[in-house]
């Protein structure tokens, strides 16, 4: 992975003591509450309903272990002890104290780590594939350039007030895990006729109130000019979006009032006065970087060891846990591990300090100490040898971190909702454990097959609702708390919203309404559908009449 | 609007120019100040003759929403361009910065003022502005220090357009 050299770990010096300043000032009174909150936003610091919320940058989502220990003692010392993996790779604290922010900050920039830009109207944490680097079907690692990105949008003098926060995302890869249509600008790496490695780039996806997905500006950026097409947008964006509603003001508003054409117009027009050479990216930087990424001292893969193969044929929930939780790997007798994040009794993302130390060890064990977050709020080993899996995955399975339901309803994606965030409009955490635990059981589970359920507490949809198959959105209706229940939406190359069933639930019926959901899917599929396939061919209707259906309940419905 | 210091120049200097229709409901002026004034764009588009043939400094000054382009052909004989930022979280005046300098080439004070404080200095000054005008209630002398947040710059930007990947590479190559 990347690793800081004299003028990285300078930046991050100076941003220590620029925050610690502020929060001086702050707490002094020479700064009012008014004055801090777009400074401490930019630090990642949010005040919530119970204490201050903060959210740590996880860079791409690539952590070491080093990294890893040093989480899990920041969440014992300054917070209660466990922290809450978010869709973006970051890592959130719940209780931790305003005044000891600044010294939490410098314990991170000691391992290489910060919360510059996780909030705030500004250029947040880049994402990528949790899989980058190690996946068969990517043309090129996009770490590097991720990496390269993230240093030229830290501390972006010009983009540090935009209208509304930014998110930017690579995906280099056959399958989309990024859910890059949802971005602000995804960029899909592409090669052109010639071979030349560059960019299709897409502007103005989004969830939130308004969900839509991204569309095309340009065909074909070559990729030493990411710096400086980003920096057009971003001009663009900054000079013409709204700013009077916080509801209209993320980019996807300013590309659907202009227009893609006006809108490219404006960028390219920019690009061709403003582009400055002096951004163009070097090979000798793309070399320099992409060298933190070089693989790990593989070993050569061996015909004589058959202990996976022994362990997958003779070990039903083994075979079970490879079969949703192991991926494929470019490396001939390596896999890619999820750790599942999805507990009952746990909300989903949520991992104890104990449990970090736990996974930093077996990082160090089996996986060259690296670990990645993916969006779906599990962790991801990497560079796992065939040969210890099963090893791996009893160890795993001790600790629970080795539930085997990736890409299954067990696998709830959700924000922490209105018991913790002062956002939310209802809580979230309840309706996912009733879920995880109505539908506990593996074999339903399996039967039913992939299915993927995002839940968000409110429209800023840090759940991702829109994109889940089955879709909860907290709603408040006059001071109560209701769900709102999508279905048919999905995140890949094939993205789509998924569609409003009717009038919101409230919180009991939840886990019944999920069910006969389940149920109409099970008597209507045919051979080898999966739910959302299944939706899309018969539609709505037979839904909606199953979950409707009886006056009783539809009365009961707001 | 009379202030007597500005930051300029990395220092506190004490400050000439006057501000004309900056506050609210204050009316429009038949009769301007004398001495250097910086007026808002409709002003100079108005009267932009009569202004001209003042012989004394001028100056204008932009809104976020005003495009610098309405003022690229006049450039040469401002002294000083100004743009006011309604609230420090608007941050269109930092492209508009940019694109006067970079796009249009101006050379001149480029003056920020409104609702500016220590925290937003390092990054206004990095866009272009090198004259800071605070509102009454912060004091300039205390703000000074957050022009200097930070040593390293990743970016290019108006004030040092060479990226840090650049002097990375230079760096390497000239201790061999």
């Amino acid at each position: 992975m990347y690793r800081y050299d004299e003028h990285d770990k300078k930046i991050l010096a100076e941003r220590v003591a620029q925050f610690r300043d502020q929060t001086r000032r702050f707490l002094a009174g020479e700064l009012s509450e008014d004055e801090f909150r777009p400074l401490r936003l930019q630090n990642g610091l949010y005040i919530q309903r119970h204490a201050p919320m903060y959210r740590i940058a996880v860079p791409y989502g690539v952590l070491n272990s080093t990294q890893l220990r040093k989480l899990a003692e920041i969440t014992r010392r300054y917070d209660r002890g466990y922290g809450h993996f978010t869709t973006r790779h970051n890592l959130q604290l719940n209780w931790p104290k305003l005044e000891d922010v600044p010294d939490i900050l410098a314990e991170l920039a000691a391992v290489e780590m910060h919360s510059i830009q996780t909030s705030g109207n500004d250029v947040r944490n880049i994402t990528t594939d949790h899989l980058a680097g190690v996946a068969g079907d990517e043309i090129v690692d996009p770490r590097p350039y991720a990496e390269i990105v993230r240093q030229w949008a830290s501390f972006n003098p010009e983009f540090a007030y935009l209208p509304r926060k930014f998110k930017i995302a690579f995906n280099a890869a056959a399958e989309d895990r990024t859910a890059l249509a949802f971005h602000d600008i995804g960029l899909e790496f592409v090669r052109d006729a010639a071979g030349e490695l560059g960019f299709r780039v897409h502007v103005g996806g989004g969830m939130g109130r308004t969900p839509m997905l991204a569309e095309v500006i340009r065909e074909f950026l070559p990729w030493r000019e990411v710096l400086t097409y980003c920096e057009s947008i971003l001009r663009v964006y900054n000079r013409y979006g709204r700013r009077d509603n916080i509801w209209k003001a993320r980019i996807k508003i300013l590309v659907k009032t202009l227009g893609i054409e006006e809108f490219r117009r404006r960028v390219e027009e920019d690009w061709a006065e403003l582009r400055d050479p002096a951004s163009v990216i070097t090979d000798a930087e793309l070399a320099r970087v992409a060298a933190y990424f070089a693989p790990p001292a593989y070993e050569p893969p061996s015909d004589e060891d058959q202990a996976f193969a022994y362990a997958f044929a003779s070990d039903r929930a083994f075979a079970r846990w490879v079969g949703r939780n192991v991926h494929a790997h470019r490396r001939p007798g390596y896999a890619a591990v999820t750790l599942s994040l999805k507990r009952t009794g746990v909300p989903p993302g949520d991992i104890t300090g104990d449990e970090l130390d736990l996974v930093a060890q077996l990082a160090d064990r089996y996986g060259f100490g690296e670990v990645r977050v993916s969006h779906e709020q599990n962790l991801v080993l990497p560079d796992v040898r065939e040969r210890d899996l099963h090893e791996l995955w009893l160890r795993l399975r001790a600790a629970r971190l080795a539930t085997p339901t990736v890409g299954l309803i067990g696998n709830v994606i959700s924000c922490p909702g209105g018991d913790l965030c002062s956002l939310a409009n209802a809580k979230t955490l309840p309706i996912a454990e009733a879920i995880l635990t109505r539908f506990e059981d593996l074999d339903y589970q399996h039967d039913i097959g992939e299915l993927d359920l995002n839940m968000s507490g409110c429209m800023n949809s840090c759940g991702h609702h829109h994109v889940g198959h089955i879709g909860i959105l907290g709603v408040d209706k006059n001071g109560s708390e209701w769900y709102q229940v999508t279905i048919g939406g999905r995140q890949g190359r094939a993205a789509a919203l998924g569609h409003v069933i009717g009038p919101s639930f409230a919180a009991d019926q939840m886990p019944d309404v999920v069910q006969k959901l389940l149920e109409t899917y099970l008597a209507q599929r045919e051979e080898g559908e999966r739910f959302v396939d299944t939706v899309d061919r018969v539609g709505l209707a037979p839904f909606k009449e199953r979950v409707y259906g009886a006056p009783k309940e539809l009365a009961r419905a707001a | 609007m009379p202030h007597d210091v500005v930051i300029r120049n990395r220092q506190l200097e004490p400050d000439h120019w006057r501000i004309v229709g900056a506050e609210p409901g204050e009316a429009a002026q038949e009769l301007l100040p004398r001495g250097a004034i910086v007026v808002p764009l409709a002003l100079w588009k108005e009267r932009r003759a009569e202004l001209v043939r003042r012989l004394e400094p001028i100056g204008v000054w932009l809104e976020p929403d005003q495009d610098p382009a309405e003022i690229a052909a006049d450039l040469p004989r401002l002294a000083l361009v100004a743009v006011r930022f309604p609230k420090f979280t608007d941050g269109r005046g930092y492209s508009i910065a940019s694109l006067l300098r970079r796009r249009h080439g101006y050379r001149g004070e480029l003056r920020a003022f409104g609702d500016i404080g220590r925290d937003q200095l390092f990054y206004l000054s990095r866009v272009g502005f090198d004259s800071f005008l605070l509102p009454e209630h912060r004091d300039p002398a205390a703000a000074l220090g957050g022009l200097h947040d930070f040593t390293v710059r990743y970016q290019g930007s108006v004030d040092d357009p060479q990226p840090l990947f650049r002097k990375r590479a230079g760096l390497e190559a000239s201790h061999g």
